[in-house]
Order: C-alpha cells, then sequence, then structure tokens
C-alpha cells in the first residue's frame, strides 16, 4: 500500500513497524515532527512501545543505552546541535556495542544558527564508531529504519539513518508501506545475546586495565585495545553483513539492491559524481541534460559512510576518468571529507581517476540545477586534475 | 531538464490550510496515474496569517528533483487581497494559469498572457457549512475546474480522506459546489 507523506513520518512508520520497545527523543527542527508521530502512535495504542520524555539529548541518548543494555528493541532521533549534544553518548553507545537506531535529521550546526540542511552534524560524528546510513527518498528512509536494526542487532552496533533535513524531512511523496508479516520475516524479534537481568547481576563496561588480565572467572579478558580492535575489525565486517542483508531486503520486498553505491548511467560513463543523500537523486537530471550534449557522465550515491566501502569505491570508479564529489560538509581547514577518503580509498590503485571537490548547499543554501550542471560541464574534462582544496558552488562573496 | 513535471504553487496564509489542501491535491494526483509527486512547504520559519506558500509537483513518473519550484505552470490562491502583498505570478510560465478564491469575474485580473480562473470559494464555503474562512478545500474545486488534470471525484474523495466522518463529506461538497461555479477566463 503506498501512502503519501513526509519524510519524518516515513521514518516513524519505520519504526513503528521495526516494533521498537523503547524510544526516548528530545525534540529539534527538522526532526521533531518525527518524535510527534511516534508519541501519538504510542499514545493511540498503535505501538507496544515505551515513548520516554526527557529534557536533552544527553539524556535522551543515556536512557536509550540503558534500555538497550536492558534487551529492549531502542530508537532515538535528532538534528544538528542536539547529536553534537550526545557526542559522550555515541561514543559510550558504540564502546558498549548497543544495537541502538538513531535518524539523524541532517542540518546544519551552529553557531551561528541554522535550521536548514547540511550534513555537518553527521560527518561531524563520524569517528564516534555508528554506522552511517544515508537515504535518498521516503522509501529508502523507511526501508534503512528496517535494514538498520536489522545491521545494528547482527553485529552489536549502533546505526545512524541519516536523510535530509526539510528536503526530505518535510516533503511529502509516496511511498509503499509492507505487510507486517513480511516486516517479521525480514526482521525477528530483538534477541540480544547478552543483557542486564536483576537475576544475575553483573558489571558492564567498568574501568579496563591497559593490558589483559584473568577476569573474576579466572579467563583471560580483553584490555581496552583488543575492546577497540573488535569495535573496529566488526565494523569492517559489517560492510558485509550490510551486503547480505540487502540482498535478503530485495528478496523480500523488491526494491534496493545497492549496500554501497547506488549509481545512475554510471556503467559506460567516463565521469562520475559522487555524493550522499537527497542530491545524488537531484542529479540525476543534471546527468540526463549533461548526457544529451554528449557528455559521458553519471552519478552514484553512497548509501554508508562508516564503515567506509572503500575496496568497493575503489572497484567501482578506478578505470573512471574523473570523479566529481559534491559535498554538504567540510573539515575546517583541510576538504570536504568525504573527498579525502575517497581519494584514499582509491590511492593502492595505479590506474586511477582524477577527483575534485564542490561543496555546497551549507546551512540551507539552495542547490541550483544550473550551478550543478555548470560545475559537472567546467570538471568533466580530460585535462582536469585531482584538486587537494574544494571549489565552493552558489557562493556568494 | 524534463518538461514532463506539472510544477504548482500554492499561495496562502500561515493556518489557513494552504499544505493541507495541496497535500490533498497531491493524493488526488497520485490516485489518478501521475506515480510522480511531490509537495515541499516553505520551509524554516512559518507565522500564522503572513504569507506562505507551498509547491506541488507532478508527473507521470519518479521526480527526482525536489529543488524549489522556480517557474510554475500555475498558481493557486487561496485568498485574494494576498495578490496586494505577494507577488504570486513570479517565475509563471507563458501560457499560465492563476487560480484565484475571489467574488470578482476572472476579467477583473490582468495578467499579461496568462489564463485567470476565480471562486468566490469563501462563500460557497460558508453556505456549504463550513466555519467562516475554512477556503482550503473550496479552491481545490477550482483548482480541479480550471487545471482539468485530476477529476473532480478523485478529489473529492481525496478531501474525504483526509477529514474523517461527516466533515469530510461537507469539504468535498464544498469543492463539488466550487468546480461548478468556477469561471475560467481565456488568454
Amino acid at each position: 500500500m503506498h501512502i503519501i507523506e513526509s519524510g519524518n513520518v516515513a521514518a516513524a512508520f519505520g519504526v513503528k513497524m521495526a516494533e521498537a520497545a523503547v524510544i526516548a527523543a528530545y525534540p529539534i527542527t527538522p526532526q521533531t515532527p518525527l518524535t510527534e508521530k511516534l508519541s501519538e502512535l504510542v499514545d493511540a495504542g498503535e505501538m507496544d512501545a515505551q515513548y520516554i520524555p526527557v529534557e536533552s539529548e544527553h539524556s535522551a541518548l543515556a536512557v536509550c543505552i540503558a534500555a538497550s543494555s536492558a534487551g529492549s528493541r531502542t530508537f532515538t532521533a535528532t538534528s544538528a546541535n542536539g547529536l553534537l549534544y550526545m557526542n559522550e553518548q555515541l561514543h559510550w553507545a558504540a564502546g558498549a556495542r548497543l544495537p541502538i537506531v538513531m535518524c539523524v535529521v541532517n542540518r546544519g550546526i551552529g553557531a551561528p544558527w541554522t535550521v536548514w540542511n547540511d550534513h555537518q552534524d553527521a560527518i561531524s560524528q563520524r569517528d564516534t564508531g555508528w554506522i552511517q546510513l544515508y537515504a535518498c527518498d521516503h522509501q529508502q528512509i523507511f526501508d534503512t529504519v528496517l535494514k538498520a536494526f536489522r545491521l545494528a542487532e547482527t553485529v552489536s552496533i549502533p546505526v545512524m539513518v541519516c536523510y535530509d533535513g526539510y528536503i526530505l524531512s518535510h516533503t511529502y511523496m509516496p511511498f509503499a508501506l509492507p505487510d507486517m508479516e513480511a516486516v517479521r520475516k525480514f526482521l525477528p524479534p530483538f534477541a540480544p545475546a547478552y543483557f542486564l537481568d536483576p537475576a544475575r547481576p553483573k558489571n558492564l563496561n567498568t574501568v579496563t586495565l591497559p593490558d589483559i588480565r584473568p577476569d573474576i572467572r579466572g579467563e583471560t579478558a580483553p584490555g581496552y585495545m583488543e575492546i577497540r580492535h573488535n569495535l573496529h575489525t566488526d565494523m569492517r565486517k559489517s560492510l558485509d553483513v550490510l551486503s547480505d542483508i540487502e540482498k535478503e531486503f530485495k528478496d523480500i520486498f523488491g526494491r534496493g539492491g545497492y549496500p554501497f553505491i547506488e549509481p545512475y548511467r554510471v556503467s559506460d560513463a567516463d565521469y562520475v559524481a559522487v555524493c550522499m543523500g537527497s542530491l545524488s537523486y537531484h542529479l540525476r537530471d543534471v546527468i540526463d541534460t549533461l548526457r544529451a550534449e554528449g557528455i559521458s557522465v553519471g552519478v552514484a550515491g553512497l548509501r554508508v559512510y562508516r564503515p567506509f566501502p572503500d575496496r568497493a569505491i575503489a572497484d567501482a570508479f578506478s578505470h573512471k576518468k574523473g570523479l566529481i564529489v559534491f559535498e554538504k560538509a567540510l573539515s575546517y581547514g583541510n576538504q570536504g571529507a568525504l573527498f579525502a577518503d575517497i581519494k584514499s580509498a582509491l590511492y593502492a590503485k595505479t590506474d586511477r581517476p582524477f577527483v575534485r571537490n564542490y561543496i555546497l548547499g551549507l546551512g540551507g543554501r539552495e542547490i541550483k540545477t544550473t550551478e550543478l550542471a555548470d560545475a559537472l560541464r567546467n570538471s568533466c574534462k580530460p585535462s582536469s586534475a585531482t584538486t587537494d582544496r574544494p571549489e565552493w558552488i552558489g557562493l556568494k562573496m | 531538464m524534463r518538461d514532463d513535471i506539472i510544477e504548482t504553487r500554492w499561495h496562502g496564509r500561515g493556518g489557513q490550510g494552504a499544505i493541507t489542501a495541496a497535500k490533498i491535491v497531491a493524493e488526488a494526483a497520485f490516485r489518478s496515474g501521475y506515480s510522480g509527486v511531490v509537495m515541499a512547504p516553505t520551509f524554516g520559519t512559518e507565522r500564522r496569517g503572513a504569507p506562505v506558500f507551498t509547491s506541488l509537483k507532478f508527473a507521470k513518473s519518479k521526480i527526482y528533483d525536489l529543488s524549489p519550484i522556480t517557474t510554475p505552470d500555475m498558481v493557486i490562491v487561496l485568498d485574494h487581497l494576498l495578490l496586494e502583498e505577494v507577488d504570486v505570478a513570479a517565475g509563471l510560465k507563458p501560457g499560465g494559469l492563476v487560480v484565484v478564491n475571489s467574488p470578482k469575474p476572472p476579467e477583473a485580473y490582468r495578467y499579461e498572457g496568462m489564463r485567470v480562473a476565480t471562486a468566490d470559494v469563501t462563500n460557497i464555503a460558508l453556505s456549504g457549512g463550513l466555519p467562516a474562512g475554512i477556503v482550503n478545500t473550496g479552491i481545490i474545486g477550482a483548482f480541479g475546474k480550471a487545471a482539468g488534470l485530476i477529476p473532480i471525484d478523485i478529489l473529492c474523495t481525496a478531501i474525504e480522506t483526509e477529514f474523517a466522518g461527516k466533515n469530510g463529506k461537507k469539504n468535498a461538497e464544498v469543492a463539488r459546489t466550487t468546480f461548478e461555479n468556477t469561471r475560467v477566463g481565456g488568454l
């Protein structure tokens, strides 16, 4: 069944159909309608969940950490400065290996205040140990929430589902809601390997000494460094898990099939535009226009940013002539974070494309289709070379 | 860029229900075969009573470009007094359509190279038993008649779906009466 609703409501229905048991969230634009919808669903008895109102984002994630430690399927959502306020707890949730799912409704960060879209909030949290998935439209928001719970619970790592504030969160478009039966087949009830149980008291995540040592049963317990190593290797392995989950999702629901990179007119293209989120769909019309002009270009939307699908990127693009990376975020004093990551992924290949970087749309600056077309016309040339600093689109200096 | 996308812009005041109107039309467009539908409200800082607008695009296939409408095919105005405050025809394509809730005939308005349609939605809605100032369902009937893209029956069904119970019927009837009483001017 298709319904026409906002991106926030698409996310809320994903959480409902995932049968999350505990939700704790603090409202912040443009995430607010998502948590409002969830509180309505719980209040109306349409969702069998605890909705726990809190006084801040830090507390929201603290509640989720507790609920997840107790073995509940747990969800929260935030945006921008709310995500930053969670920062300490973000690291904690990942270090504690809790399969919490959080929607990050992407918004620029203050100061100065902005409520509009860019990706600086999520990108600035890339090293917290959370998996980051990006959605391009409402169907992907809904589907990705389901996949996120499945992935988080399989690898015991929390997952952010990122989607563009306003552009997706407040825009209405049609999307399909599957049967509950199919959802349950894809996402069985959460069965944690271990959880807090009053009958079997234990300490979790206590001070861990620099070196390994015997635990109370005399078995060698991992030290801090081993625990970090395990988080990293499990993050890397989660790429394969994500790939399997994507395949299974497609078998059941008939959609998706692109765990890492969603391509449009890429296979025969000399040049490829690369970006994350709704912009990769916006670029499709631009690609059609440029193809009609004889420019051999396609667009690839990156669906996962952490763990970074570096091998998939190297395999997909090393034989191309050029990559043009469009980013709504910046690593100040260096370059776009995605741009740096992509260059790094290609470094091991001897035959590699030039890579250029455009920063755009910060704080909701309108991204004009004509500007995207001009940027690609200027870049998709044999004479282009890899740059070490980004160029800016739509900057009025 | 794509020329198969029908771009409409809905002008109202904060709290008047322009977004709800566009949402209902989005639903009706989808049910009548436009599988690509995107409705994007003004983003950010809406205030009650202040002029607001919302964009609705629809096409026979999925729409990927969510950027704001700059060259609408038609604009729909919920309050004719807005015409004095807002350039509602900004960017309107040549031969485009202006649909206005107004007691005046289309000839009372001059938009060079554009068609104008009017309906006295405010009074039709009052006569139809709606509270004073509820015009966002009646205007859908005027849009239905002037645009001729979506059958009035499908528009009325979408209205009834949006408002459950007796209110839905009443609002749908107002839209139908407005449809029958919309005057469409020439070029």
